[in-house]
């Protein structure tokens, strides 16, 4: 099951790589990861997304607590939550291809936020399966390049996590 | 306040924690520091010979004193030399502070002489490390490496620092702080008295219980209440390897120890029983054989400091996650309120089960006229020590003898590598064994493979005068990977023999300037190693020659369950 890990650490160097080493040593899956300093700027927010079974992500969580630089972690997908990623998407856009981009974009609720005589670089905000929805919609074809930022999430209502 | 340069700074600060005698190597990068170290009293540094044995050195002090050992090596290859050494002392939770020199702060990065990123080389290995990037944090970094060593689940801490941090011409204020401030560092101080209380009654209600403890109780200094709460009980009880000492090796409670080479009737008991009381263990495969047939009867309370320990390869029935000194207090405390007892004539029909295991095996191997089998080795080494010896053990087949038939009469007696597995420890660590028990007699069990890996620290016995008993049982090969092979490759001996190469021990020993005692003839044994121990202050090299095709049993069968095991070479359970 896919589960969204969110992670105050403090921000300090070596902290990133000894949550990523982590999950290479006990052979765990890490599918995205963000990370970048908070308010406060002694701590980074990190979020991360990974799949296994309720046992494996018990020890995911009990072995990041472990690690001295995590001040605190919280699973998001245990509770309501908002998740967004961001794409930027660069699609070859020429002739009757022009219009059907802008009116995919459109109903995605994208932005176009470049423009040339052949080029359209498209924003997209929103769940990981939106993003997948847009790429699939508008074909492998007209796709030259994608960037994605990986999961960002935030708990619903009163909840939060924070010092 | 006083002012001092990065490498008085360090030497302070570890004088300023307590520490007494460090383990380490010089050269380029911590030669300020090793300066130093030349101009102050207190501190003894114990110069080894391959910074490999200083780790272990630093380990075995550790392990046998409670206190946390510390190293010092150089940048590059000094540092990475103590890599097997670290990872030994995490994979057994040891509290050592490794402090390595780093190449000069605006050479890192450049592939500088000398230079290896160490944090990142051991960032797998260590409970945290360091590396320091201003003179001023010293103290209060080194304050940080001791405080996370030895707290909670207690580990190695690497503190790297660059050259030009420890210069003799800068100078600043220094202060050891007394409290150390971490927000992301909180260690469980006790268990939850409500999950200690469903313990209690679910051990009440056992017909068949079984208390399993391992090094956790060591560690946690918890051996007399351990003890106490076995007797108060009356309930049988293994240790694993790391655990032994745990409880009296001749205690009648004692079943021996459990797992892959552990006793037939704590292996047959744990698969039988219906409460499992855990602590300090962690489940390791070389217990539990297959954990999804390990104890398919029973209910499982599991008491560790460190909540990771918990369900990660077994589920537990009752976690109690708490140091467990704490636990076990509250634990004894709760049993004396409570009036419930268990069912006498249960527990009585289980001890009669189990000294009918006991009698059936009991460690039992066969003997032949003329032959010296590495089992008698031990026994009489226990019979000469009057088990009273601190006994370190390198890795193999006469480590898991020595496990099983030196009966350790105390916690911190036995010193072995238990979760890495280090051939090479056995020495290195009798040599910290005796910086923190100068008058303790300490035997090194080992065998020509493991102790040939650290041989030149005979060099260092001699400098320091360590004299530590060598008891190398010499079955000229690889005994343990010969008997994997003879068990699972229809005897090839795939590298596992030296063809005629092996040294004159004898010889070496004594070109060390030590004393070599050859033995090949059982008759001979005692006497031998009677004189050996009496030599008090030389370190004896005893070379005994012993049967090259023993096998070490009982052993578990792979994939099956705890009570899956070859007792001797033709009969299985």
């Amino acid at each position: 099951m896919r589960r969204i890990i969110s992670i105050l650490m403090e921000n300090e160097p070596g902290a990133l790589s000894r949550v990523v080493g982590l999950f290479s040593q006990r052979g765990y899956n890490i599918e995205s990861l963000t990370v970048a300093p908070t308010n406060d700027n002694t701590l980074s927010r990190l979020t991360l997304t990974t799949t296994g079974n309720d046992q494996v992500i018990e020890q995911i969580t009990k072995q990041l607590n472990k690690l001295v630089e995590v001040v605190k972690l919280v699973d998001l997908s245990e509770g309501a939550h908002i998740e967004r990623e961001l794409m930027l998407i660069k699609l070859k856009a020429t002739g009757a291809q022009r219009a059907e981009i802008k009116r995919t974009a459109d109903i995605f609720r994208g932005q176009i936020v470049d423009v040339t005589s052949s080029v359209y670089t498209v924003q997209l905000a929103g769940t990981s399966d939106k993003l997948d929805a847009f790429i699939e919609s508008v074909g492998e074809a007209s796709i030259l390049e994608v960037v994605r930022t990986g999961v960002s999430g935030i708990a619903r209502g009163d909840k939060v996590l924070a010092l | 306040m006083e002012l001092l340069s990065g490498a008085e700074m360090i030497v302070r600060s570890l004088k300023d924690e307590g520490v007494e005698t460090i383990f380490g190597y010089p050269g380029g990068a911590v030669l300020h520091i090793y300066d130093a170290l030349f101009q102050q009293k207190g501190i003894t540094h114990v110069l080894v010979r391959h910074e490999q044995a200083a780790a272990h050195a630093a380990d075995g002090f550790a392990r046998v004193s409670g206190k946390p050992g510390v190293v010092l090596a150089t940048s590059g290859p000094g540092a990475t030399n103590t890599v097997t050494g670290i990872a030994t002392a995490y994979m057994d939770s040891i509290p050592l502070v490794i402090i390595t020199g780093q190449v000069q702060t605006d050479w890192i990065g450049n592939d500088a002489f000398q230079e290896t990123d160490i944090v990142g080389v051991t960032r797998p290995i260590v409970k945290h490390s360091f590396m320091v990037k201003r003179t001023e944090d010293i103290p209060s970094t080194i304050k940080k490496a001791f405080y996370i060593a030895t707290t909670g689940r207690p580990g190695p801490v690497l503190v790297d620092i660059p050259k030009d941090l420890t210069s003799p011409a800068l100078t600043y204020e220094y202060q050891y702080p007394s409290k150390v401030k971490l927000r992301s560092y909180n260690v469980v101080s006790k268990g939850h008295s409500g999950q200690i209380k469903k313990a209690v009654d679910l051990m009440m209600a056992a017909k068949r219980p079984m208390i399993y403890s391992g090094g956790g109780v060591i560690l946690g200094n918890s051996a007399d209440m351990l003890t106490e709460l076995v007797h108060n009980l009356g309930f049988p009880c293994t240790n694993t390897l790391m655990g032994l000492g745990g409880i009296p090796g001749e205690d009648k409670q004692f079943v021996g120890m459990l797992g892959m080479h552990g006793t037939y009737e704590a292996n047959m008991a744990m698969h039988h029983a219906d409460v499992l009381l855990a602590i300090g263990v962690r489940f390791d495969d070389r217990v539990t054989n297959h954990t999804s047939k390990f104890c398919p009867n029973a209910k499982i309370i599991h008491i560790d400091v460190d909540p990771a320990s918990i369900a990660k390869n077994v589920p537990v029935d009752i976690p109690i996650v708490g140091p467990v000194d704490q636990v076990l207090k509250e634990m004894l405390e709760q049993l004396e309120k409570t009036e419930e007892r268990n069912d006498k004539s249960a527990l009585e029909a289980w001890w009669k089960q189990i000294d009918a295991w006991r009698a059936y095996h009991g460690l039992r191997y066969e003997t032949a006229p003329g032959i010296l089998k590495p089992q008698q080795v031990i026994e009489c080494l226990y019979k000469v020590t009057n088990g009273e010896a601190i006994v370190t053990s390198d890795v193999g087949q006469h480590q898991m003898f020595a496990a099983q038939f030196y009966k350790f009469k105390r916690p911190r007696q036995w010193i072995n590598s238990g979760g890495l597995g280090t051939m090479g420890f056995g020495l290195p660590a009798a040599m910290g064994a005796l910086v923190a028990s100068p008058d303790a007699t300490v035997a090194c069990v080992t065998g020509e493979g493991s102790i040939q890996m650290n041989i030149q620290e005979l060099s260092t016995c001699l400098q320091y005068n360590f004299p530590v008993k060598i008891i190398n049982v010499n079955n000229q090969s690889l005994g343990m990977v010969r008997q994997w092979q003879d068990m699972q490759y229809q005897g090839r001996h795939s590298s596992s023999t030296y063809e005629q190469s092996l040294p004159d021990f004898i010889k070496l020993a004594e070109a060390y300037g030590h004393v070599g005692i050859k033995v090949t003839k059982p008759e001979d044994l005692e006497d031998a190693m009677k004189e050996a121990f009496s030599l008090k202050d030389r370190l004896v090299f005893m070379d005994i020659y012993v049967d090259p095709s023993e096998h070490v049993y009982p052993m578990q069968i792979k994939d099956g369950s705890m009570r899956d095991m070859w007792l001797n070479k033709s009969e299985r359970t």
